[in-house]
């Protein structure tokens, strides 16, 4: 059984003395200590002389019970003593945690920080975009500087290993926006229009814009721990030491490499939505998968593919953007790299959806529609 | 202070600790007679085809301060983690307090855990908590039914314990200098007041001024609280200064141990270079004055921390 420290009270003469038995210790005062604090009455000795054994916190709680009650300590061991002493010169009335404001005070400061935050977030992400173009241009003007190896091995990453999500991911689209728009256009007998629907949408829409979710899952987060990493290792700080520049070396291959593969990967997903999409109007629809792909041909106008493949590289720049963006902000703990990475994920995809919604409009108007 | 996984996790684990508690805390195994709390026989540890120890053995007595050296590595920091149970060693046997530890697996309970503290290089506190937070961390852990007023105290006197100012308390571990983290993670491995203490590379680092202050420091709480302490280091001002008995590791073994006098006694060859190179020899020269000083200030004081 675990043993707890105990006190009992003797009454002598009109002194009264405290006598405290048992392991005076972390693991035994679990109990003394609420009842010490609840103690009524005034003690003049505290004998801890039963005590078994001593340490620090045990010795902190008869020193503090010595005195709340102005009461002497004796009976104690010469290692107690020891302890006891070194308590008592350790004594402090320091916050355990940093002042908080009131509520309204604190909704007030965090509103205003939020805000202005957000002001100065504009202002860098503009900024960042800026010190990327100055970036490219440099190493336009001097083109040995590039470095190629880098922008492959980023290619690699973004765009040839999310082929298998991608495709999977995509191919299920197709399937699913066929069978629901042939269950509709059923109801007007016009199933044969699924082709137009799978078609037209996937490669207006949903190919490039699933693309782009995607890729900022994978690879936007991807950017921001790796550089926010990098930025708590000092391996940025020493790279601009060396003379080597980090958005030459980091950011801009990155930048390319998502700009690049957006197009192509949000292609192939289009194509892998209509194949998605030819499947199941051949199981439930009766018309042959050859079929279905001459008709997409002949349904689907030229300039919806071009629509797609505008927005593509814009979508991949917002999102290497914000996720190098976030990860060159990354300064002080661990903490931050997982924030920076959630922000970079959540900036991306909210940009892109609102980017989307322009072009929508904009490609309506200029007769793309 | 919710979004700890460690204080969240902390009930679950209690139960099961308070098991192992009251197997461990006063009934000692057989055998056992409290003079070396750590004992290895036969330790071999490897990384693959790389051999980092190789039937290592090493009593660590009751009460002392041992020092232990080696080059970079040797496996200082092996060791130490194979004591601890965070490195699962390839063959040979470990006691702590005559508790078999490589028998069990990292995360089990073994009921020695709330008997030693562990300072780890970078302190390796936690980030999302504050100074006197962290201290109560394995203090939650160990004795859920501690009060939470008591746990503030615990958590301020043993903040000022290990010479941080009060208000450090309340800092967070970022808003902390190197030094000062060294001393808050020697005030959470000290929270539960352990009998072993695990010091790996306290004074790397720090400037002479703070490190000198810190083995000061560990001297004293050493002696305060009777600690046994294993004290892994490069510093030579450390061993001349507070170690009781130094333990050599290389070629794979604990090639030597004892006083440093003694030590210079064998003739192995890195001992040799080691304690009579110029960085030794200074430290010899600059420690044996400062001994003396220490002594005289020692006499009327003694019993006293």
């Amino acid at each position: 059984m675990r043993e707890w420290a105990e006190y009992s009270v003797d009454e002598r003469g009109g002194r009264v003395t405290v006598s405290i038995t048992g392991p005076l210790v972390v693991s035994g005062i679990g109990k003394l200590d609420p009842e010490l604090r609840g103690f009524s009455g005034s003690a003049q000795f505290i004998d801890i002389s039963g005590a078994s054994r001593v340490d620090t916190v045990g010795a902190w709680i008869v020193h503090r019970f010595a005195e709340e009650q102005g009461a002497e300590i004796i009976g104690a061991s010469e290692a107690a003593e020891v302890l006891l002493e070194a308590v008592e010169e350790c004594s402090s009335d320091a916050d355990i945690t940093p002042p908080r404001p009131y509520v309204l005070g604190r909704v007030a400061e965090e509103l205003g920080k939020k805000v202005v935050d957000f002001g100065y977030g504009m202002r860098r992400n503009v900024g960042f975009l800026g010190a990327i173009l100055i970036a490219f241009l440099t190493v336009i003007r001097h083109p040995s500087r590039f470095r190629v190896k880098a922008l492959v091995r980023q290619m690699e990453l973004v765009g040839v290993s999310s082929l298998p999500i991608i495709g999977l991911m995509s191919f299920l689209i197709g399937i699913v926006i066929a069978q629901q728009g042939a269950v509709q256009l059923q109801q007007f007998g016009a199933e044969t229009l699924t082709v137009n629907l799978v078609g037209r949408i996937t490669l207006r829409e949903l190919g490039v814009l699933m693309t782009a979710i995607m890729v900022a899952g994978r690879s936007g987060s991807a950017f921001a721990a790796q550089i926010g990493t990098m930025q708590l290792t000092e391996e940025i700080d020493a790279m601009r030491t060396i003379g080597v520049s980090p958005m030459e070396a980091l950011v801009l291959p990155r930048i390319l490499a998502a700009i690049l593969m957006m197009p192509l990967l949000g292609f192939y997903a289009s194509v892998v939505a209509i194949v998605g999409g030819a499947v199941i109007g051949d199981v439930m629809l009766g018309i042959p998968f050859w079929t279905f792909l001459a008709r997409v041909q002949e349904v689907v106008p030229t300039y919806d593919f071009y629509v797609g493949m505008v927005k593509a590289p814009v979508f991949g720049l917002i999102i290497a953007l914000s996720g190098c963006y976030q990860g060159m902000q990354v300064k002080g703990n661990a903490e931050e790299v997982g924030l920076r990475t959630t922000m970079a994920v959540v900036q991306a995809i909210f940009m892109v959806i609102v980017l989307d919604a322009f072009f929508a409009v904009f490609f309506t108007e200029v007769g793309w529609a | 202070m919710s979004d700890d996984p460690m204080q969240e996790a902390a009930p679950d684990n209690a139960a099961l600790d308070e098991a192992a508690l009251n197997d461990s805390a006063l009934e000692l195994p057989e055998g056992y007679d409290n003079k070396f709390p750590i004992r290895i026989r036969g330790l071999t540890n490897a990384f693959g085809d790389y051999v980092v120890h190789d039937a290592l053995d090493l009593d660590v007595r009751q009460g002392e301060i041992l020092g232990v050296v080696g080059g970079s590595g040797t496996g200082k920091s092996v060791l130490m983690r194979s004591i601890i149970g965070l490195q699962f060693p390839r063959e040979g046997d470990i006691e702590v307090f005559g508790q078999n530890i490589t028998d069990a697996e990292p995360d089990e309970v073994i009921g020695v855990r709330n008997r030693w503290g562990v300072l780890f290089q970078g302190g390796a506190l936690f980030s999302t908590l504050t100074v006197a937070e962290n201290v109560q961390v394995p203090l939650k852990q160990f004795y859920p039914e501690l009060d939470q007023t008591l746990l503030d105290e615990i958590a301020r006197y043993k903040t000022v314990l290990t010479g941080l100012p009060a208000e450090a308390a309340s800092k967070f571990p970022s808003e902390l200098s190197g030094g000062m983290k060294k001393r808050a993670g020697l005030a959470r491995a000290l929270s539960l007041d352990p009998e072993l203490l695990f010091l790996d590379e306290p004074t790397a680092g720090l400037d002479p001024i703070g490190a000198a202050k810190f083995d000061e420091l560990t001297r004293e709480l050493t002696d305060t609280l009777g600690l046994t302490v294993f004290l892994i280091t490069h510093d030579l001002d450390t061993l001349y200064a507070i170690c009781d008995r130094v333990a050599v590791l290389a070629d794979k073994k604990v090639i030597a141990v004892g006083t440093i006098p003694e030590l210079l006694e064998t003739d192995h060859p890195w001992i040799q270079e080691y304690f009579n190179g110029p960085r030794s020899r200074a430290a010899a020269k600059s420690h044996e004055g400062a001994d003396d000083r220490r002594k005289a200030l020692d006499k009327p004081q003694a019993g006293r921390a």
